[in-house]
């Protein structure tokens, strides 16, 4: 999963890693190149901030990804087949894929995956908003992937020809993947609504109280976001509403095909534009939720915390090893 | 020649240890020590559960009753289900989930192998495909074992207590269940006694490697594959049945 188009600034800019030479002519040459499409790569002269910026999207989406195990990962144990326990044991650990892939593509900007997850852990980086809210039913897990993965994707997609090379090769194994949890999470529901009464209230339940917040991962109107470096370096492509609209159009006709009512009155179809019109989202609850106010902002972190303290005799463990045996060889030559 | 029943019981005996195990180890998803073990965790919980389906679908072919993998996964009461008390037990930390799995898996790629020349045809079959994963997670769960064992004191003081709480329920892994002696003679598959020399002889030398001392053996006894469970078995079914025993009947 999951970009949130929002750019969170951090409470302490890290201040760390390979500092650049800012120099005029090679931020001149460093446009240049954004303007010819071409990629910039770890070893390429950027401009600092350009660095910084990537360091923190990346992060928050490989911290999206470790993080958005959790709520998944809540109804493994209780899938209701084996065959979506398979998927969904998958599914969650391609979820995990992702977070190392995009951890390693911010370690190419000077930054090591520890200290990123000691920011996520102390609450100073961020991660996608959407896992603040919790699983309530099996249909929850349909539901994330279709409309979930589905904002995603469209987040996403653009990103694979973002201007930082490591992220856009990153990128496109990770939308692959992600299009693929989409269409397992609508069959998922299909399979559910084609069922018993019981299936198909799960599934509206569900759709009741995923909606919103999917359409709210696509950041604030543009009007109220500025990303006017994130684009002019090729970071940002499409900015938050269009993307917002192409998910909305694209989703609407799914929903119809699924027999779910979208809980929004005021959707409906305008000619005039060409797209769906629908009601103001409430963006106090999408502040609410990003400031720490959400349903399980305390229990995401405090499960990552526990994990990561329960585990760190493992760690110690296997670094000691590590030197024991580096040590035994350096004796055997 | 055997019968159906002790044909289906014994494929159910082999069929339960995967299903069970990889409900135990999918509890990790999410809460492991870093991040590549989160992955490899569910990745094994993902094999075991592959291995579940196909050996409990062909049980259910086996039984001819018309009970599919999902039947016999969650609509069994505790004492029908035939999997090792080994592989229920509570996962409790790091250290006990991969010795369990390093004693569980060699007893798997033993078993594998020698199911692979089944007169079973199908359970031939996935024996082959499986012996290639339980091999995989011998060699990831013996590394561990010989990282944890001899790593800091912390680490060794924890693989040593696990060891020593897993140890007695090893025995089960061997004891023979004349229900299978038919089934045995028609080299459908090898008769329990008959891998425990092998099992050692796989497992010490690991666990010497490991600086962690092998327990004597005690009269301890466990019957899971008798039916007859630990008080952990029920609290991990309810959690594993209760979407098919809320929504009965419906398809998923």
């Amino acid at each position: 999963m999951y970009t949130q188009a929002l750019d969170i600034p951090q409470k302490d800019a890290d201040e760390r890693g390979p500092r650049a030479v800012e120099s005029p002519a090679y931020e001149a040459e460093f446009n240049a190149r954004i303007d010819a499409g071409e990629f910039i790569e770890p070893k390429d002269w950027m401009p600092e901030k350009y660095r910084k910026t990537l360091i923190r999207q990346i992060s928050q989406h490989a911290h999206s990804e470790i993080v958005g195990m959790l709520p998944e990962g809540n109804w493994i144990t209780r899938a209701p087949s084996l065959k979506r326990k398979a998927i969904l044991l998958a599914k969650v650990q391609d979820e995990g894929g992702h977070g190392l892939y995009l951890y390693a593509a911010a370690e190419t900007l000077g930054v090591s995956r520890d200290e990123l997850y000691e920011a996520l852990l102390s609450g100073k980086a961020k991660y996608s908003s959407i896992f603040n809210y919790p699983t309530l039913n099996w249909a929850d897990i349909g539901v994330i992937g279709w409309l979930v993965d589905g904002a995603a994707i469209m987040n996403q997609i653009p990103l694979c020809k973002c201007s930082y090379g490591p992220y856009a090769r990153a990128m496109i194994r990770v939308c692959k993947e992600e299009s693929f949890h989409q269409r397992q999470g609508y069959d998922a529901l299909l399979q559910m609504m084609k069922g018993t009464a019981g299936q198909r209230e799960m599934v509206q339940d569900a759709v009741n109280r995923w909606w919103w917040p999917s359409i709210m991962m696509f950041g604030p109107h543009d009007k109220d976001s500025i990303h006017v470096e994130s684009a002019r370096w090729g970071i940002k492509r499409i900015s938050n509403d269009d993307l917002r609209q192409k998910f909305v159009d694209a989703t609407v006709k799914q929903a119809e095909v699924l027999g779910v009512t979208l809980p929004d009155p005021d959707l409906k179809w305008n000619a005039e534009r060409g797209h769906y019109d629908f009601g103001a989202i409430d963006w106090d609850e999408f502040w609410s939720v990003v400031k720490g106010d959400g349903q399980c902002n305390v229990d995401r972190i405090a499960a990552r915390r526990k994990a990561w303290d329960d585990g760190a005799w493992v760690r110690e463990a296997a670094l000691a090893f590590a030197e024991k045996q580096a040590a035994r060889e350096k004796v055997a030559a | 020649m055997a019968s159906k029943q002790e044909h289906t019981e014994y494929v159910l005996r082999i069929g339960d240890n995967a299903l069970i195990l990889g409900q135990r180890l999918s509890e990790w998803c999410g809460h492991a020590p870093v991040l590549e073990e989160d992955m490899a965790l569910a990745n094994m919980a993902l094999d075991l559960i592959g291995q579940a389906r196909m050996l409990l679908t062909h049980a259910g072919q086996l039984e001819g009753a018309g009970r599919d993998e999902d039947q016999l996964a969650f609509l069994r009461t505790e004492a029908h289900y035939r999997n090792l008390t080994l592989c229920e037990l509570p996962n409790e930390d790091f250290a006990r989930t991969v010795v369990r799995n390093f004693l569980f898996s060699s007893f798997q790629v033993l078993l594998w192998a020698r199911l692979s020349g089944s007169t079973d045809a199908e359970l031939a079959a996935i024996a082959a495909k499986s012996l290639k994963e339980a091999r995989y997670h011998q060699q990831h769960a013996g590394d561990w074992v010989i990282r944890l064992g001899d790593g800091t004191a912390e680490s060794h003081r924890r693989s040593q207590v696990a060891l020593d709480y897993l140890w007695p329920y090893t025995a089960e892994l061997f004891a023979p269940a004349p229900s299978d002696d038919k089934v045995v003679a028609a080299g459908i598959g090898p008769a329990w006694p008959s891998l425990e020399a092998d099992w050692e002889a796989q497992v010490v030398p690991v666990l010497n490697e490991a600086t962690l001392t092998v327990p004597a053996r005690t009269p301890f006894k466990s019957f899971g594959k008798f039916g007859r469970h630990s008080e952990h078995m029920g609290h991990l079914l309810a959690t594993m049945q209760i979407m098919q025993r809320t929504y009965p009947g419906a398809r998923w």
